[in-house]
C-alpha cells in the first residue's frame, strides 16, 4: 500500500500515523509538505492529528486552504481512500469533503482519555476488519470534537450509513447523536476524532486501532 | 555625578554596593541600556547570587553524565548512542499573576531549553502547588494553570505524562508552577551554547521581538505584595504554534553541519542569550539592533535587550551556511535575521541607528557578579509525635475514605485528562502510576520520569525533607523497574534575605547532597526560585526533584494495579508507625506537627535494589511504593487502579492507625502468584531485606484485618470526587 501523510504547520500526529502505517503495511508512507502542489501516486491519503496553524481562526480552517488540499480534494472525490484523524477530521469538514462541523467540546476543556466506540458500519475500506457493532477502545485527545450538523444532514448521514463510529457510554465532547466518525456518501473518505494510530502497537496497551490499518493494507496492496 | 539616580538603580533591583561594582568594572557609569543588562544578569533569577555557594556542594558527576548543570539542560547517556536531555524550571510569579499565560510560557520555555541542545522533547511533567482548596483564588488559578499547560503542551504534540499537585495554605499568595521537559538526542548531535570563533554570523530566529516580559527576571527576583497585579504587563504571552514551527526548523537545521552554538532566549531574552554565548565561547559579540525582527515600532535598545518575547533563539552559524539555514526557517514561516558577528574583544557591543549604544566587558560582568553568603539560621528540630498522642478514630474505614478523598491524595484525573498524554504513541504508563514511562522511539527501551517533594517534611526538618525528596524520586523510578540515572531540581523557597529561609535552603541542600551521594544519583540541571512569599509570609520550602531513570527492556516493567484475584500481597520494608507530619495527622488529627519520617539511605538503597531485581526477573506482578498516607493508601491505590479488592492480615503490635497510616520510608507493596512467594521470601532473606506476606488480592472490598472493610467502588468514588467538585460547581 502506497500512502501519503500530509504535514501541515503544527501537525503533530504525522509521525504517529506514519509509524502505524509502516508497522502494519510494511511500507513507509510519503510525508508530503502542505505547501507542495503535487501529491505522489498513492493508494491512501492521511490527514493527521495536530494543531495545524495553531487552531487559529477555526480548527482546520486555514489548513483546508493549503496548496496541497486542491489535489487532496480532487483525489478523494475521484475515489482515493482518505483518512482524517482528529485535526484531519476537522480539515475534511472545513474543505467540504465531509458534512457538518466540529465545535468546541461541550465541557469546554481539552479531553484526553480512552473512550469506548461502537463500529456502526463495517462496509467501508476502513472498517471491514471490525465486526458489526463491535465495541473498541480508542483514545481521544482534542478540544474541538463536538460534531454538529443540522437535523436534515444528520438524518441523511444516518440514513445513508455514513456514521462509522459512535461513542457508547461516554461521549467526551457532546457530539450530535454520539457521532465519533463519519464517512462521505461514497464511503472512501473517513473522518474521526479518536486516534486509532495510538492503539496499533501491542506495547501500548491496546490494539483496537490496528484493524483499520490492516483492512486498508489488505484492500489497497 | 551619577548618571543613574539612586531611584533608577533601586528600580532595577540593584543594591548600592552592586551598582558601585558595576561602575568599577566598567571604569565609568553605565548608560541606561547597560544598567538594564547588568540588572537582569545580576538578578537573583539569572545570577544565582544567593544560592550558588550552596548549589556547588551538589554532586553533579557520574559515568552516565554527559553534561551537568551550567548549560540549557542536563544530559545523561542512555546507551546505544542516545542521550536523555532534561530540566525542570519554575514559572511561579507569572503564573500567579496571569495563570494561563504564565503556565503556558513556562512550558514553552522549558521545551526550548531542551530542544536548543538538539533533543526532540518526548515528555512533559509538572509539579504544581496551589493554596487551600477553599481559598477564593484557588479555583481560578487551578483552571488557568491547567489550561495553560495543556494549551501549550498539547499543541506542541509532546505528551504531558505526569507530575504532582498539592494544596496548602502556605501557597495562598504564591503558587508554584514547575515544568519539566525530557528530550531525546543522538550523542553525536548535541548542541551547546558557546559562541566560538571570530567573524561568525550571529543569527536571530523565531518570533519577532515586542515589549512583553520586560523585566520578567527582575520580577521573579522580588516578593509579592498587595499590588502584584500591577505586574501583569511583565508576563509574557506564549504562541505554541510558533514554538512548534521553531522546534521543527531547529531540529531540521541540526541535521546539517552548520551550527556552532545555539541558545534560546528565555529569562532576560536577548541579553542573557548573547552574554552567555559569548562568555562560554570566550569571544565577544557585536549586535546591530536595527536588524532584530520587531513587531512594535520605535523600540529602544533597552526594550529590545530586556524583552522576554517568547519563541526566539540565537545561533552562531558557520560562515557561508546562512542561506541554507535561512531556507529552512523560511519554509517554516519563521523570521531569520543575521543580527551580528562574533568578535575577539570579549565585549558585548550594541549598535542602534548607526550609534554604539552599549559596550559591556563580559569578563567583569561574569567575574564581578555578586555571590552572597547570606546569613542562615538552622531550622529548629521539631519534637517527635508519638502514636499514643494521636487519637484513634472510631471507624478506620471512615478515616480511610476521608484521606483517600482529601486534597493531597485525591485523584488528579481532572487535571491530566486535559493534557494529551498519549501523543507520540510511545506512552507506556500514563499519569497515576509511580513514574510515568515513555518508550525511546523505535527501541525496546524506555525512560521513567517522576517529580516529587513533600514540602511539609521540608518545613519541619529541611535536612530530612531534602533527603526524602531525592529518595522518593529514586524509589518511584525503582518501583517501575527503572535504574535511576540522574535528576533535575527546581528549588522553590521564600526570600533569601531572611536567615530563616536561607536556613531552610541550606538544610534541604544538605539533605539532597547526602541522598545523591548514597544513590550515585547526581543532579544535572536545575533552577532556583526565591522570593516565593507574599507580604512577608513564605511558602513551605519546596525543592521539587525531577528524576529520570532507564528501563533497558520494556518487557520488564512494573505497574501499580493488582493484576488478578488470588495473588499474594507482599510487603517490603519496616513499619514503625511514624505519624509526625503525616497526612493522617493533618486530615484526621487536624495537626501539622512533629518530625518527618527519617530516611535511612542505606536501607532505602538496599530495599530498592531488591525490588528492582524482582521486577527485572519477572517475579512480581504489581509494585507500588508507599508514601503519603502510608500502607492503607498504597493498598487502596492498587485496588482502585485495578478494581480488584484485597484482604490484609494485620499482625503488628503497633496501634492500628499508626500501622495503617504511618509514613515510614523505604517501603513497597508487591504482588505475585501464590507459587512465587517462597522464592521471593528466600531471596529477601538472602539480601537481608525485611519482607513479609501481607494478604491476598480478590473480591470487591479492601479488608484491613478486622479493623476496616471498604468497597473498592466507594474508595474510587470518593477519590475521584475532589477535583471535579472543586472545579465544576
Amino acid at each position: 500500500m502506497r500512502s501519503a501523510v500530509i504535514v501541515f504547520p503544527a501537525s503533530n500526529c504525522d509521525r504517529d500515523a506514519a509509524t502505524a502505517l509502516e508497522n502494519i503495511s510494511g511500507t513507509k508512507p510519503h510525508m508530503v509538505w502542505h505547501g507542495d502542489a503535487e501529491l505522489p501516486d498513492v493508494d491512501l491519503i492521511v490527514l493527521p492529528g495536530g494543531f495545524s496553524y495553531g487552531d487559529y481562526l477555526r480548527c482546520g480552517a486555514m489548513a483546508s486552504q493549503s496548496p496541497i488540499m486542491k489535489e487532496v480534494v480532487a483525489r478523494a472525490t475521484a475515489g482515493t481512500p482518505t483518512l482524517g484523524i482528529c485535526n484531519g477530521f476537522q480539515i475534511l469538514t472545513e474543505c467540504g469533503l465531509l458534512p457538518g462541523a466540529l465545535m468546541r467540546n461541550a465541557g469546554l476543556n481539552f479531553v484526553c482519555r480512552k473512550v469506548a466506540l461502537k463500529v456502526e458500519n463495517t462496509d467501508t475500506v476502513f472498517t471491514r476488519n471490525y465486526s458489526s457493532d463491535q465495541e473498541i477502545d480508542i483514545p481521544v485527545a482534542h478540544h474541538d470534537g463536538n460534531y454538529f450538523a443540522d437535523d436534515e444532514t444528520l438524518a441523511r448521514v444516518e440514513g445513508e450509513g455514513q456514521v462509522a463510529f459512535r461513542y457508547t457510554n461516554d461521549n467526551p465532547n457532546g457530539s450530535a447523536r454520539d457521532i465519533a466518525g463519519i464517512t462521505n456518501a461514497a464511503r472512501n473518505v473517513l473522518g474521526l476524532m479518536p486516534h486509532p494510530e495510538r492503539v496499533a502497537d501491542t506495547k501500548l496497551g491496546g490494539m483496537d486501532g490496528a484493524p483499520m490499518f490492516q483492512a486498508l493494507t489488505e484492500a489497497l496492496s | 555625578m551619577n548618571q543613574n539616580s539612586p531611584e533608577v538603580v533601586a528600580e532595577h533591583g540593584l543594591s548600592v554596593e552592586e551598582y558601585d561594582t558595576i561602575v568599577r568594572s566598567m571604569n565609568r557609569e553605565p548608560n541606561l541600556t547597560e544598567l538594564g543588562i547588568f540588572s537582569v544578569m545580576w538578578s537573583e533569577h539569572c545570577s544565582y547570587k544567593s544560592s550558588r555557594l550552596h548549589l556547588k556542594r551538589l554532586p553533579t558527576e557520574g559515568p552516565q553524565v554527559i553534561c551537568g548543570p551550567g548549560e540549557n539542560a542536563g544530559i545523561v547517556d542512555i546507551g546505544d548512542g542516545q542521550a536523555a536531555i532534561f530540566k525542570m524550571e519554575s514559572h511561579n510569579h507569572p503564573s500567579f499573576i496571569e495563570p494561563y499565560q504564565g503556565a503556558a510560557t513556562g512550558v514553552g520555555g522549558i521545551m526550548r531549553d531542551v530542544f536548543t541542545m538538539g533533543a526532540r522533547p518526548v515528555a512533559m511533567m509538572n509539579a504544581l502547588r496551589f493554596g487551600e482548596a477553599d481559598h477564593p483564588k484557588t479555583r481560578h488559578l487551578v483552571a488557568g494553570v491547567v489550561a495553560g499547560i495543556g494549551g501549550y503542551g498539547n499543541c506542541m504534540g509532546v505528551p504531558t505524562v505526569g507530575g504532582e499537585t498539592n494544596f496548602h495554605s502556605s501557597y495562598n499568595g504564591n503558587i508554584l508552577v514547575n515544568a519539566m521537559c525530557v528530550g531525546l538526542a543522538d550523542t553525536d548531535k548535541i548542541f551547546y551554547c558557546a559562541a566560538k570563533g571570530v567573524g561568525n554570523p550571529v543569527v536571530y530566529v523565531g518570533s519577532k521581538t515586542g515589549r512583553d516580559g520586560i523585566h520578567g527576571a527582575t520580577m521573579a527576583s522580588a516578593e509579592f505584595d498587595d499590588d502584584s497585579d500591577e505586574k501583569r504587563p511583565t508576563v509574557q504571552v506564549g504562541d505554541p504554534f510558533t514554538e512548534k514551527l521553531l522546534v521543527e526548523a531547529c531540529l531540521e537545521l541540526m541535521q546539517e553541519d552548520a551550527i556552532i552554538g545555539i541558545q534560546d532566549m528565555g529569562a532576560a531574552g536577548l541579553t542573557s542569550s548573547a552574554v552567555e554565548m559569548a562568555s562560554k565561547g570566550g569571544s565577544g559579540i557585536e549586535l546591530d539592533l536595527d536588524k532584530v525582527p520587531q513587531r512594535e515600532t520605535n523600540m529602544t535598545p533597552y526594550e529590545m535587550m530586556l524583552s522576554e518575547s517568547q519563541e526566539r533563539m540565537l545561533m552562531v552559524l558557520q560562515p557561508g551556511k546562512e542561506d541554507m539555514a535561512r531556507a529552512i526557517f523560511e519554509k517554516w514561516d519563521l523570521d531569520f535575521s543575521v543580527i551580528g558577528i562574533t568578535t575577539d574583544t570579549n565585549h558585548l557591543t550594541l549598535s542602534h541607528q548607526g550609534k554604539q549604544v552599549a559596550d559591556i566587558p563580559l569578563g567583569p560582568l561574569a567575574d564581578f557578579a555578586p555571590m552572597y553568603d547570606r546569613p542562615w539560621e538552622e531550622t529548629k528540630r521539631p519534637t517527635a509525635v508519638t502514636p499514643d498522642s494521636v487519637p484513634v478514630p472510631d471507624d478506620l474505614g471512615e478515616a480511610l475514605l476521608k484521606i483517600i478523598g482529601c486534597s493531597d491524595i485525591a485523584s488528579r484525573r481532572w487535571i491530566w485528562e486535559q493534557y494529551d498524554n498519549t501523543v507520540m504513541a510511545d506512552t507506556l504508563q500514563i499519569p497515576g502510576g509511580d513514574s510515568a514511562v515513555v518508550r525511546v522511539h523505535g527501541t525496546n527501551k524506555a525512560l521513567a520520569i517522576t517529580t516529587d517533594v513533600t514540602p511539609r517534611y521540608c518545613q519541619a526538618d529541611p535536612f530530612e525533607g531534602g533527603k526524602q525528596a531525592v529518595a522518593e524520586t529514586w524509589r518511584n523510578l525503582t518501583a517501575v523497574g527503572a535504574k535511576p540515572l540522574a535528576y533535575t531540581d527546581c528549588l522553590n523557597f521564600g526570600s533569601p534575605e531572611r536567615a530563616e529561609i536561607m536556613g531552610q535552603f541550606k538544610g534541604c541542600i544538605d539533605g539532597m547532597v547526602e541522598a545523591s551521594n548514597a544513590f550515585d544519583y547526581p543532579v544535572v540541571s536545575g533552577n532556583v526560585s526565591f522570593y516565593n512569599e507574599t507580604n512577608g509570609v513564605g511558602i513551605q520550602p519546596t525543592p521539587a526533584i525531577g528524576g529520570v531513570g532507564l528501563i533497558d527492556d520494556l518487557d520488564h516493567m512494573a505497574t501499580v494495579p493488582f493484576k488478578a484475584d488470588g495473588e499474594i500481597i507482599l510487603f517490603v520494608g519496616e513499619t514503625n508507625g511514624h505519624l509526625g507530619q503525616s497526612i493522617y495527622l493533618r486530615e484526621i488529627g487536624a495537626r501539622e506537627e512533629g518530625s518527618p519520617p527519617p530516611v535511612d539511605l542505606g536501607v532505602e538503597r538496599r530495599n530498592g535494589d531488591f525490588v528492582r531485581r524482582l521486577i527485572l526477573s519477572d517475579k512480581v506482578t504489581a509494585v507500588h511504593d508507599l508514601s503519603d498516607g502510608g500502607l492503607a493508601i498504597g493498598l487502596a491505590e492498587m485496588a482502585m487502579a485495578s478494581g480488584i479488592g484485597a484482604t490484609i492480615d494485620i499482625a503488628s503490635d503497633l496501634p492500628a492507625h499508626a500501622y495503617l497510616f504511618g509514613e515510614d520510608q523505604a517501603r513497597y507493596v508487591l504482588t505475585c502468584p501464590a507459587a512465587g512467594v517462597d522464592a521471593i521470601l528466600s531471596a529477601a532473606s538472602d539480601a537481608g531485606v525485611p519482607t513479609a506476606k501481607l494478604g491476598i488480592t480478590g473480591g470487591e472490598d479492601l479488608t484491613l484485618g478486622d479493623m476496616a472493610r471498604v468497597a473498592v467502588d466507594d474508595l474510587s468514588d470518593t477519590h475521584e470526587d475532589f477535583l471535579p467538585e472543586l472545579m465544576e460547581i
